[in-house]
């Protein structure tokens, strides 16, 4: 498969700072990949070095095939730019910050008009065509940043905390909006705080930390390298509770946690097999269990456990 | 090759120009710093100091409105540079900068947008002037050339603005600085009084100063009188404002974006 992206050692110091320490990563064609880390990371660095906004001090990255230092201008027309540092102008309205951008690109005025209006109704910003950016709400704003970003139809796409600040409702409409333009093919490198996100959209997930790739890999690969799996049990009688610890115990090997209060038992395991070995064994015992589960590690265990740091904040989680 | 280069960068830069125009009409209240304060000084000097200062008001009318006229142009020049710091800060620039357009569009389109801050500016002092009374001594001519001098002037002193709003962090601090060399700029001249019973030290200053020497050219220009020696003035101020000022600016502005 073809590479959109792909980036090779890049260095960006500020100061004393390493902001990037040798970031490699690739983005193949058609795929999101997400880039997961705490604020202070290098993810906002590595996107403003593959979108042409910053001269990396080492190391190279092509987009589309071309490099980013040598032929930013060829990048720049395959590429759309939105997030927390790409922004519309708050004081014009949807249509006239869409017109602008498209007239920038090229378009005729007739032109420029059709594809505001165009991006407009797909984003259902139509009622709000004429209204000033800053009356709109913050899930709206998005939604005219994600138009802006694609009035040159970018075949890449880069989304830079997409949701950071919006709310459930806004956020799932962005979310429903990523997976529609990745249905058509889009390439979308999306950074984000929020390990919910990147398990939502991402393909792969690329974890900076401190600016350098810590892991990468499926979200359930990464899951299954750091955390390995665990067995719940909930029996349905509290009653059963040392039982059912003991018998976890021993297939297990360790000792479970016990939470009296939700009477759930928890072991950690290294074979999926021992969940039919346990519900043989329950029933055995003429045990019933409302829940019995095995799972995998969520996104913010994992991350605990590759940057030994706890999650960054506001995980919606 | 070369003219479609240039001839993409006009347009680019003429539709940035729109959207500071678009900018200027939503949002009108940003003129007040050039309209309403430069009237209110008109109305106050006019009518509290013109008696004392030049025997009636009518005749400091006719002295003043020349002098506002620079100082109106000079404060309305130096905008440019906080509202390029708005855009850079906000991030407004990096969508234009991520777009295959020319590096220089979004600085052309702001300088381009700002003339027209200028010709309001400059229309609504004259038509507040006519209603106190000025009158144009001379003809249309030398109203045409007084009024495209000081868009030049405008023009020639934005770059001072713009390396300033691009060597400074946020906008306010751009704000705070541009005052403090405004106030002191536009005063110490002969806008107001003349200079002959200043301080030698500052007599030295205001006589030699680009606000006082462009202020007596338009004085010439629109009551008659002579302009070749301040015009000159005039103009090696405005040639040394860009040879300093532009390259700077150009120079921040390729480091900040």
């Amino acid at each position: 498969m073809s590479l959109a992206i792909r980036a090779e050692g890049l260095v960006k110091h500020y100061g004393e700072t390493k902001a990037l320490d040798g970031v490699d990563l690739e983005v193949p064609e058609g795929k999101v990949v997400g880039v997961l880390g705490p604020n202070g990371a290098g993810k906002t660095t590595a996107v403003r070095v593959l979108a042409t906004l910053l001269r990396p001090d080492a190391g190279h990255a092509t987009v589309g095939g071309h490099d980013v230092v040598k032929n930013p201008r060829a990048v720049r027309s395959l590429i759309g730019l939105t997030g927390q540092y790409a922004s519309v102008d708050e004081d014009l309205s949807g249509t006239e910050n869409l017109v602008l951008l498209a007239r920038l690109l090229d378009f005729s005025r007739a032109g420029a008009r059709a594809k505001a209006a165009e991006l407009l109704e797909q984003f259902e910003l139509t009622d709000a065509a004429g209204r000033a950016a800053k009356t709109y709400s913050g899930g709206m704003r998005r939604r005219l940043d994600l138009a802006a970003s694609l009035v040159g139809n970018p075949s890449v796409l880069y989304l830079d905390e997409p949701t950071t600040g919006l709310d459930p409702h806004a956020r799932n409409e962005v979310w429903a909006v990523v997976r529609k333009l990745v249905a058509n093919g889009v390439t979308v490198l999306l950074t984000t705080q929020y390990l919910e996100e990147a398990d939502q959209l991402a393909d792969t997930i690329t974890v900076f930390d401190h600016g350098r790739v810590v892991a990468e890999g499926r979200p359930d690969e990464l899951k299954r390298r750091v955390g390995g799996q665990t067995l719940q049990v909930r029996p349905t009688s509290a009653r059963d509770l040392d039982v059912v610890q003991r018998i976890l115990g021993d297939l297990t090997g360790t000792r479970p946690t016990r939470n009296d209060d939700s009477g759930l038992l928890t072991a950690p395991v290294n074979d999926p097999v021992l969940l039919s070995t346990l519900v043989r064994k329950l029933d055995e015992a003429g045990i019933t269990a409302d829940e019995l589960a095995l799972r995998l590690p969520s996104l913010d265990e994992v991350f605990l456990a590759l940057t030994g740091k706890r999650e960054p904040e506001g995980s919606l989680a | 090759m070369t003219t479609i280069a240039l001839d993409r960068g006009a347009r680019h830069g003429l539709s940035l120009a729109w959207r500071g125009i678009l900018k200027i009409r939503k949002n009108p209240e940003q003129l007040a710093d050039v309209t309403i304060a430069p009237i209110v000084f008109l109305v106050m000097f006019t009518y509290l100091f013109g008696g004392a200062l030049a025997g009636n008001t009518d005749a400091y009318l006719q002295m003043l409105v020349p002098g506002i006229l620079v100082m109106n142009i000079l404060q309305a020049s130096m905008t440019a540079g906080v509202q390029l710091n708005t855009d850079v800060s906000k991030g407004v620039f990096d969508r234009f900068r991520a777009m295959p357009i020319a590096r220089s569009a979004p600085l052309i389109g702001a300088v381009l947008a700002d003339i027209v801050r200028y010709v309001v500016c400059i229309l609504v002092l004259l038509v507040v002037a006519t209603i106190m009374g000025f009158r144009v001594q001379t003809g249309p001519v030398e109203l045409l050339v007084a009024v495209g001098l000081a868009l030049a002037f405008g023009l020639c002193f934005c770059w001072a603005s713009v390396f300033v709003g691009m060597l400074l962090k946020t906008p306010q601090a751009v704000q705070g600085l541009m005052f403090v060399l405004i106030m002191p700029l536009t005063f110490g001249s002969n806008v107001f009084v003349g200079t002959s019973t200043m301080p030698g030290w500052l007599k030295a200053w205001a006589d030699i100063s680009p606000v006082s020497l462009l202020a007596d050219t338009v004085r010439g220009l629109l009551n008659g009188g002579p302009i070749a020696g301040p015009l000159t003035g005039s103009l090696i101020w405005m040639v040394a404002a860009v040879a300093v000022f532009f390259p700077l600016a150009m120079w921040a502005y390729r480091k900040r974006v």
